[in-house]
């Protein structure tokens, strides 16, 4: 097995894009590809459960840059562009912010102070749900610039 | 240089383990941060959350309430530093890179 | 029993601690950290706050041993002082 030239080795997925994984091994590659989406998996319940048990936006896309970084390690930063791409992660981070702000705005134009859920434009729910759902909104800002801001610090420390 | 760190090390844990010994003990129901009324006679802040977190927002988890509700302001900021470490963290690395 | 379990999870944090601080290797440091970090966040589930040994856990000892890994290689190995 070990006379066979170099071009042999690489795994199917990355002939002809001129790409390399840093190993050739498949128990590395497969494992990893398997077990990333369960862990995303993890990281939507508990952003979206983090109103009745603990967890949050914080902590739900710390996991959800840890799929990420998982599958940047073990197929090397040029296949896994594929998954996030490195030119739009900042950009991301930065709409996650907007959501973040936008939602305090929103609230100021339809008459209440920054950030007061009460004042958001769905006048068909109770006031309670509304800061039940205007939580939500803002974690989902919370959610998308923390997944994007870790990737996008590690695509940087590798040059990409 | 080595004696130094170990003899700061440890005047730093003389000053840490000073202090502890004179907080009150963990789940003591008479330190005055578990009283509903403070030695002042106004309600301490956690009273208030605790009677009235789930009634405000329909969110059973507590701490979720506190962070993104009453004090959203400081999840607004925590949320403004994160970013700028990352636009921060882009500019510093590529600008070593394009200057060779 | 409760202060024993206790006492062995303050036992290791200083001892990772001072692990870190001393070896010369640059990733067994890094490994170090990363028991140091799991360990407080046992710690903090110990004293209830879920939360907060949540965001220890994934964060500290998670994305920051990443981290550190991708620095060290970029760098050297060995420590020099």
């Amino acid at each position: 097995m070990s006379d066979k030239p170099l071009t042999e080795k690489i795994p199917r997925y990355c002939k002809g894009t001129g790409m390399m994984a840093p190993t050739d091994s498949p128990i590395v590659h497969i494992a990893c590809r398997g077990i990333s989406p369960f862990i995303f998996l993890i990281g939507l319940y508990v952003f979206f459960h983090g109103h009745y048990s603990p967890g949050g936006g914080f902590q739900g896309g710390v996991l959800m840059a840890a799929t990420i970084l998982l599958l940047r390690l073990s197929l090397g930063t040029g296949l896994s562009q594929v998954v996030m791409p490195a030119s739009i992660t900042l950009r991301l981070s930065a709409v996650g912010v907007l959501i973040f702000a936008g939602t305090g705005v929103i609230t100021m134009i339809f008459g209440g102070d920054f950030l007061d859920y009460h004042f958001l434009p769905l006048p068909w729910l109770d006031p309670a749900y509304l800061r039940y759902y205007g939580i939500l909104l803002i974690e989902v800002g919370v959610v998308l610039t923390v997944m994007t801001t870790l990737i996008a610090i590690y695509d940087d420390l590798l040059g990409y | 240089m080595k004696t130094l760190q170990y003899f700061l090390l440890l005047a730093f844990l003389g000053i840490l383990v000073g202090t502890v010994i004179h907080l009150p003990p963990r789940g003591d129901i008479d330190s005055p941060v578990h009283q509903t009324v403070n030695p002042a006679g106004t309600l301490v802040a956690g009273t208030y959350y605790i009677q009235h977190a789930y009634k405000d927002t329909k969110t059973p988890n507590m701490v979720v309430a506190v962070l993104a509700d009453y004090r959203a302001y400081d999840t607004l900021g925590e949320v403004v530093i994160v970013f700028v470490g990352g636009i921060a963290c882009f500019f510093i690395l590529n600008l070593r890179r394009r200057k060779p | 029993m409760h202060w024993l379990i206790e006492f062995i999870l303050f036992f290791i944090l200083v001892v990772t601690a001072l692990t870190a601080l001393n070896v010369r290797n640059l990733l067994a440091a890094v490994v170090a950290m990363n028991v140091f970090s799991f360990m407080a966040a046992i710690i903090m589930v110990s004293l209830g706050a879920v939360d907060v040994a949540f965001v220890e856990a994934v964060a500290g000892a998670g994305v920051i041993g990443v981290y550190s890994v991708v620095a060290i290689r970029l760098t050297s190995r060995k420590s020099q002082d």
